[in-house]
C-alpha cells in the first residue's frame, strides 16, 4: 500500500517553498522506487512550520516541519514515511499546542482535506447542510441562521439572519448571492485560507444562501491579490457543478443555483460591500448611499445578499448541526466561533479559530509565543487598517464585538498585527492617513480632502511643527471624518489615528500626561 | 503581424468572450491586461463602442483600479506589501533596498524594461511577513539577501 503525504497548496507555503519541497519529495521517492501519494493539502494555519509536511499513518497524522528542499534526502534517510525520528520531528499533528485546544468549526476540514475532492469532502461531513437545507423552506433556513446568532465576519458584525429574511421577504423577479473575497484588511487572511484550503465549505454556504431566499444566481468577488484561491474555486466549482452540487435541479430538488468568480482589480474600497456591487457591475468602486439596503436594492438593483467568506462558510455547520450548536459556543452577543489571524511581529503566527471570549493576551503569549523579535510588544491593531491599536495595558479585553467596542477599538475581520517597541506610531498614524488617501474613492468629501490634510498635519507633528495646534487640528480633522464620511474608509481611519494619539502621546511629542482630550 | 493588430485580436477575443456576462467591463479589462500585460490606449474606443459606453466611462473604469496599468511592464513586475503586518517585520527596509537596487521609484520601470516596481496593500501572507510577488510567484519572509538573490534569479531567466 502506497503510503500517503500531505504537502499544502495554500500559497503562504507555497511563498516558502511547498511546491519545491513537494517535487522533492516525489523525486527522492521515485529515485528511491518507494511508492507514495502526495495529497496537496490546506494549510493547518501554523505559519513558522510551513512548509509543513504530513505523513499519515496507522494512529494519525505526524508532522514534519518547516521542510527545505535540502532536507528532503536526510528525511528518507531517517525514514520519515513511517515516521521515523529526524529533527524536524513535531509530532501528531493534532496533539500539537497550536492546534490541540483550538475549536475548529468553519475551518474544520482546512488543512486535512485535499481541498478540491468533493469525495473527501463528503467523507468529512461536506454538503450535509445542504442536504438538511433541501428538506426545509426558505424561511426555516433563514430562521436557523438567526438562532445560530452568527453575525457578519467582514467586520461590521450585523446579524447575518435578520440580512437574509430581508432578502426572503423582498419580491423579485432575480435575487443574487454576493460573496465578499475581498479581503484587503493587513493582518487578516482567514478567507483566503478557506478559499484555498476548503472552497467547497464556501460553495456550499452559498447555495444554501441561494436555496434559502430563492436567489439563483452567486458571484464570488475575489481580489485579484488572490491568484491561488482563484485556481482552488475554480476547481471546485467545476467539481461541483460536474457532481450536481451546483446549476440546475440541484441534487434532483428542482432548485438551481449558478455560481461564478469575479476577480476586483485592487482597490481596497471594494471591500465595501455597496463599492463592490458597483465593481461587479462593471463601474468605479464608487461607494452608494444607503438606504437603499442592498438586502432591497442591491446588485443590479435587486435584491442581494452580501456575505464575506468567513459569513457564508460558517453557514453549512450551522444548517448540518443546527444554530443551536453554534450558538453554545462564544460570549454576550457574540456566538460561534471567531477565526483569529495572528500577524506581523510574532514568533508563531497563524490561524486560531476560538469560541469568542479568548482574551489577546492568550493569543499574544500563549498561542503566538510573544514577539518574533523577542522583543517586548506594544502595540497591536486589531481589525485591519482602519481598526484601533490597543496597548498592552488592554490585552486582557475578550474578543467579543461588544467589550471592543466600548474601548473605541473593533474587533473587524479577526486580524491582529502585533509591533514590538520598536515602532514609531506617530508613523502608522500617518500611515493611516496615507492609506486613506491611496484607497479613497472620492465621492465624499471628509475621506478625499480630509485624509490629504490628514498625511499632511501628520508631516507637521513629526517635524515639530507647531505640535500643539496641530495635533488639536489632527483631533478636529477626524472628529470630521468620522461623522462626516459615506463610508467606513473614511469614517473608520481615525480609529489607528486617534488610538496611537491617545495611547502612545509620547510618540506624537507630547509627554504621557499631556493628551489634550 | 505587428505589435497593433495583436493587441486589437486580443481585445476584441477579450470582448467577444466576455460582452454577454453581466457587468462585463471587469473580466473584458483583466482579458486583455492577463494577455498583454496592460491596457494599450487603442483599446478604450474599441471597448466602449461594442458596450454602449463612452469613452470616459471606459476610462473612468480603468483609471480607478490600481491593478489595471495603460503602460507596458517591464519584464519582470515586483509588488512589494507596504501594509501594516509586513511593515512590523521590516518591508520598509526590504522597500528601500528594492528601489535602491533597482534605482527607480514605485510605478517606476528601470531603464532596460528589466523590472517594474509597485507597491501592493497586503498580499494575504501576513502569517509570514514580509511578503512581495514577483511576476506570478509569492515570496515570504523575504531578507534583502533574499530579495537580492530573487531578482538575480529572474534577471538571469530562472523564473
Amino acid at each position: 500500500m502506497s503510503i500517503r503525504i500531505y504537502v499544502p497548496r495554500d500559497s503562504s507555503a507555497l511563498s516558502l517553498g511547498a511546491n519545491r519541497v513537494a517535487k522533492a519529495i516525489a523525486a527522492e521517492a521515485a529515485k528511491r522506487g518507494t511508492e507514495l501519494e502526495i495529497v496537496r493539502n490546506g494549510s493547518r494555519g501554523m505559519f513558522w512550520l510551513e512548509p509543513l509536511v504530513e505523513i499519515e499513518t496507522p494512529t494519525g497524522r505526524l508532522a514534519y516541519g518547516p521542510v527545505d528542499t535540502a532536507d528532503v534526502p536526510g528525511l528518507f534517510d531517517a525514514n520519515f514515511l513511517q515516521g521515523g525520528e529526524h529533527r524536524l520531528l513535531l509530532g501528531p499533528t493534532e496533539q500539537l499546542p497550536f492546534l490541540k485546544n483550538q475549536e475548529r468549526l468553519t475551518f474544520a476540514r482546512v488543512g486535512i482535506t485535499d481541498p478540491v475532492s468533493l469525495q473527501n469532502y463528503l467523507e468529512h461531513e461536506g454538503y450535509r447542510g445542504l442536504k438538511r437545507a433541501l428538506s426545509l423552506n426558505g424561511g426555516a433556513i433563514v430562521e436557523e441562521v438567526t438562532q445560530s446568532g452568527l453575525r457578519g465576519r467582514g467586520g461590521a458584525a450585523f446579524p447575518t439572519g435578520i440580512k437574509w429574511k430581508t432578502v426572503l421577504n423582498t419580491e423579485a423577479a432575480q435575487k443574487y448571492i454576493v460573496c465578499n473575497a475581498d479581503e484587503g484588511d493587513s493582518g487578516t487572511y482567514s478567507d483566503r485560507m478557506i478559499m484555498e484550503g476548503d472552497p467547497l465549505v464556501l460553495i456550499e454556504g452559498m447555495t444554501i444562501a441561494g436555496i434559502a431566499v430563492g436567489a439563483t444566481i452567486g458571484y464570488i468577488y475575489l481580489r485579484s491579490e488572490y491568484p491561488h484561491a482563484e485556481l482552488a474555486l475554480n476547481e471546485a466549482i467545476a467539481v461541483a457543478v460536474a457532481n450536481n452540487y451546483l446549476g440546475t435541479d440541484i441534487l434532483g430538488s428542482g432548485k438551481t443555483f449558478h455560481l461564478e468568480v469575479r476577480r476586483g482589480a485592487g482597490a481596497y474600497v471594494c471591500g465595501e460591500e455597496t463599492s463592490l456591487l458597483e465593481s461587479l457591475e462593471g463601474k468605479r468602486g464608487i461607494v452608494r448611499f444607503k438606504p437603499p439596503l442592498p438586502a432591497i436594492s442591491g446588485l443590479f438593483g435587486m435584491p442581494t445578499i452580501i456575505n464575506n467568506v468567513i459569513s457564508l462558510a460558517s453557514v453549512p455547520i450551522i444548517l448540518d448541526k443546527g444554530g443551536d450548536f453554534y450558538r453554545d459556543y462564544g460570549m454576550g452577543r457574540s456566538r460561534g466561533t471567531l477565526p483569529i489571524q495572528l500577524a506581523g511581529n510574532l514568533k508563531h503566527c497563524g490561524l486560531v479559530e476560538k469560541a469568542f471570549g479568548v482574551t489577546l493576551r492568550e493569543l499574544l503569549y500563549d498561542y503566538a509565543g510573544g514577539s518574533a523579535t523577542g522583543r517586548p510588544i506594544r502595540a497591536v491593531q486589531v481589525g485591519g487598517p482602519l481598526g484601533a491599536y490597543l496597548p498592552e495595558s488592554q490585552f486582557d479585553t475578550p474578543l467579543d464585538y461588544e467589550a471592543f467596542a466600548s474601548l473605541w477599538a473593533v474587533l473587524g475581520h479577526g486580524g491582529i498585527v502585533a509591533f514590538d517597541d520598536t515602532v514609531d506610531m506617530a508613523k502608522m498614524a500617518r500611515y493611516a492617513m496615507e492609506f486613506c488617501a491611496i484607497e479613497s474613492c472620492g465621492k465624499c468629501t471628509p475621506c478625499r480632502i480630509g485624509a490629504v490634510r490628514g498625511v499632511e498635519v501628520m508631516d507637521k507633528i513629526i517635524k515639530d511643527q507647531d505640535r500643539a495646534a496641530n495635533i488639536a487640528l489632527l483631533r478636529n480633522l477626524s472628529d470630521t471624518m468620522l461623522n462626516g464620511s459615506l463610508c467606513a474608509l473614511g469614517g473608520m481611519t481615525p480609529y489607528p489615528v486617534l488610538s496611537a494619539l491617545n495611547h502612545f502621546p509620547q510618540d506624537f511629542g507630547l509627554h504621557q500626561t499631556q493628551q489634550a482630550a | 503581424m505587428s505589435l497593433q493588430d495583436r493587441n486589437r485580436k486580443v481585445v476584441e477575443a477579450s470582448i467577444t468572450r466576455n460582452k454577454d456576462k453581466p457587468g462585463a467591463l471587469l473580466p473584458i479589462l483583466h482579458g486583455i491586461q492577463d494577455s498583454i500585460g496592460h491596457i494599450p490606449p487603442e483599446a478604450v474606443a474599441v471597448i466602449a463602442r461594442e458596450l454602449n459606453l463612452s469613452r470616459a466611462e471606459v476610462h473612468g473604469v480603468i483609471s480607478f483600479y490600481h491593478y489595471f496599468r495603460q503602460t507596458p511592464p517591464g519584464r519582470h513586475t515586483l509588488q512589494i506589501c507596504q501594509a501594516e503586518s509586513c511593515q512590523a517585520m521590516g518591508s520598509g527596509a526590504l522597500t528601500a533596498h528594492a528601489k535602491a537596487l533597482l534605482a527607480i521609484d514605485f510605478h517606476e520601470t528601470t531603464s532596460d524594461q528589466e523590472f517594474s516596481l509597485e507597491p501592493v496593500y497586503c498580499l494575504g501572507h501576513c502569517g509570514c511577513s514580509p511578503a512581495l510577488m514577483l511576476d506570478d510567484e509569492v515570496h515570504a519572509r523575504v531578507t534583502p539577501d533574499r530579495l537580492e538573490q530573487l531578482l538575480a534569479e529572474a534577471r538571469r531567466g530562472q523564473q
